[in-house]
């Protein structure tokens, strides 16, 4: 039933086999054209946040169809958690990965920062994928949403109550006028942690922030004393604006 | 430069004025192009053809048969940068609409995915002269020159079209607007982006209504988006709404003042035999339009036109195959995003025959009350003035008759997504990416 469903929906080079070998064969290849079709609409998801605001109906549509994906691939069995916190979690968490994903897609409404910036739990939806992706795609879908995360790392932290300050906007408040501006502050605090601690020496994790901010550095540890200065003036200007 | 030029004059939104005297387009690059009819030489009556349609009169009249030139070009939005967010937003015109005119001007809203803008057109054929303390060409005169006071006379000038925004709607939608519809009232407004709807009224900018809000609380949990919205025709405190799942409400906004719940809920149940992992997305209804007798709505959604009853809620009365050749080619226009084209659709001024626009240039027309359906093309090669559009036809399997084209020979690039339908007589416009196109029906 399912194999015809297919065949119908994608530009169906697959001729009706028959016999129970051809069976086999295409179940798995339906099996097959639906991963690429999960494949397909997670890089879709990941690749909206060009220059413009991307579409959000078609954001909220191709995560309906990966949320699809996911409950059919769950109750076939072939949708497998890797990580064994997340075997452990309750049975919702098979749409675990659909939602970070959701929060990428629309990250900037509102959201958590990116998933797959070190912590422990959003490693779920990249290493979810990695038994039933392909290697290829799980490194493809890995670096687009590292790419994806440089640079907007920073924006992660201001959308946190973006929606909060539009509907402050909304309803005109002029008392909200602090709250508007309360969160721009944080990742510049950041930043300034970030910058000290290299300082001090090495701490790998807020380091992985600058990475789509000051040019591209050896290790936290290396020239420390001869970027002192630059840094020095990096921070003066931060703390100026 | 010249690429940007280019890209800037793909056209985004038609709409014809209620008389059908102006036609305004609006375009990737924020700029309005109003198009104005010619006062017909001599008053022939039209008669109303059914399709094919033809451009301009047949030969045998000698009066030009009110065609329509441009009247007034002018810069509605330009693009923006959000500091806050970090993104550019856009100055494509997504929608214009008209209001009914009550003077010698015309008004019109258009809209980016931010801000609505009210611009009044003008005209200005006289201009005052002989003033006192300026001189012809506008210099300041020394007071201590004048001896006399005159009074200014106005003269007449060459006749010049001004466009001036007479007010600003902005800072009220976080979403991207999709939709602006004026009330019948004449007094305010709507504008909808995706998940929120505001009531305006045409008097204050720096207010509006909410009176829809599908937001949830937790982003995470957002599966639908409204995707158009319109005021009824007639009736002032009713409007619908589409959604991203394939569904219309139509609500009243004399229930309360947030339009939450809804007084009619449109779905079509699901046919199972059907079902695919495209079924949702090709449900997500892309335009709703009222009829103007105000008795039924039309939704476009990727594969079909429909036609709704008000009074019927659990499934349309008519629904129309714009391009079923298609279904099988999902997998494809989901790759390469085509499955997420908007397709508007339009009513003529009768409501018996309803257009909607399709790829490589085609778009179809279906007439109510015969059933029959045709198949145009705007293109250049295919229509000389005052030729006659030939019906066009997609082979679908088999063999493929001499002047048939195949589903795979389409150019999905060649999209008609506007078209608009001229409120009373057999005119149409028709956007082709950046060409226009009128075609006038057939006069004998």
């Amino acid at each position: 039933m399912f194999a015809r469903g297919l065949k119908r929906k994608c530009v169906g080079h697959e001729e009706d086999v028959e016999g129970a070998l051809a069976g086999l064969k295409t179940v798995s290849s339906y099996s097959l054209q639906r991963q690429s079709l999960l494949d397909m609409s997670l890089v879709k998801l990941q690749l909206c946040h060009m220059l413009v605001e991307p579409n959000l109906c078609r954001s909220v549509l191709i995560a309906n169809t990966v949320r699809q994906i996911q409950e059919e691939m769950t109750q076939d069995g072939t949708w497998r958690a890797v990580a064994p916190q997340a075997a452990e979690r309750a049975p919702l968490d098979r749409l675990v990965s659909t939602e970070i994903l959701c929060r990428a897609a629309w990250g900037q409404e509102g959201a958590h920062p990116a998933p797959g910036l070190g912590d422990g739990h959003t490693q779920g939806p990249v290493s979810d994928l990695c038994p039933v992706t392909s290697a290829q795609a799980a490194r493809h879908l890995q670096s687009s949403a590292w790419e994806m995360d440089g640079p907007r790392e920073n924006r992660g932290s201001f959308h946190k109550s973006l929606d909060q300050i539009f509907e402050t906007l909304e309803t005109k408040n002029p008392s909200c006028m602090e709250e508007l501006f309360s969160d721009v502050d944080s990742p510049y605090y950041d930043l300034d942690t970030v910058l000290t601690g290299m300082m001090g020496g090495a701490r790998p994790g807020p380091c992985e922030g600058l990475e789509g901010l000051a040019p591209a550095t050896p290790g936290p540890s290396s020239s420390c004393k001869s970027d002192l200065g630059e840094l020095d003036h990096v921070v003066e200007i931060l703390v100026e604006t | 430069m010249h690429e940007r030029s280019v890209v800037a004059d793909i056209i985004s939104t038609v709409e014809f004025n209620h008389t059908g005297e102006l036609l305004a387009t609006g375009d990737k690059g924020g700029r309005v192009v109003i198009f104005q009819r010619e006062q017909e030489v001599s008053g022939g009556e039209c008669k109303i053809v059914t399709p094919p349609f033809s451009m301009g009169s047949s030969k045998n009249q000698v009066h030009r048969r009110g065609e329509y030139n441009v009247y007034s070009t002018f810069q509605s939005h330009e693009p923006e940068f959000d500091y806050l967010k970090s993104l550019e937003i856009e100055e494509k015109i997504n929608k214009i609409r008209w209001l009914p005119q009550q003077n010698a001007a015309y008004f019109l809203l258009s809209t980016n995915d931010k801000t609505v803008k009210l611009w009044k057109v003008s005209e200005r054929d006289k201009r005052p002269e002989g003033y006192n303390l300026k001189d012809e060409e506008g210099r300041l005169r020394d007071p201590a020159t004048i001896t006399t006071l005159r009074v200014p006379v106005l003269r007449p000038m060459d006749l010049m079209v001004e466009a001036t925004p007479r007010r600003v709607f902005a800072n009220a939608h976080t979403y991207h607007i999709n939709s602006i519809s004026v009330n019948s009232d004449y007094e305010t407004y709507m504008s909808a982006d995706d998940l929120r709807i505001n009531l305006w009224n045409f008097e204050i900018t720096n207010q509006s209504f909410n009176i829809v809000d599908i937001k949830p609380a937790n982003m995470e949990e957002l599966t639908e988006v409204i995707t158009a919205a319109e005021f009824h025709p007639h009736h002032c405190n009713t409007f619908v709404y589409s959604s991203s799942k394939g569904t219309i409400r139509l609500c009243d906004m004399r229930a309360s003042a947030l339009c939450d719940r809804h007084t009619k809920f449109f779905e079509e149940p699901e046919d199972p035999s059907n079902r695919s992992f495209f079924s949702e997305i090709i449900s997500s209804i892309s335009d709703v339009k009222f009829s103007h007798s105000g008795r039924y709505i039309m939704t476009r959604d990727y594969l079909t036109v429909k036609v709704w009853d008000l009074n019927m809620e659990n499934r349309p009365i008519e629904t129309y195959q714009v391009h079923d050749y298609l279904r099988s080619k999902l997998c494809s226009l989901y790759e390469n995003d085509c499955i997420f084209d908007k397709f508007e659709c339009v009513w003529n001024g009768s409501d018996s025959v309803i257009m909607t626009g399709s790829y490589n240039n085609f778009f179809r027309m279906f007439d109510r009350n015969t059933k029959r359906d045709v198949t145009l093309e705007a293109s250049r090669e295919n229509s000389k003035p005052r030729a006659i559009l030939k019906p066009r036809k997609v082979c679908v399997g088999g063999k493929r008759r001499k002047d048939e084209i195949s589903v795979d020979s389409l150019d999905f690039s060649k999209k008609i997504l506007h078209t608009a339908w001229h409120p009373s007589e057999n005119i149409i416009a028709v956007a082709a990416t950046n060409n226009l196109y009128i075609f006038q029906d057939k006069v004998n």
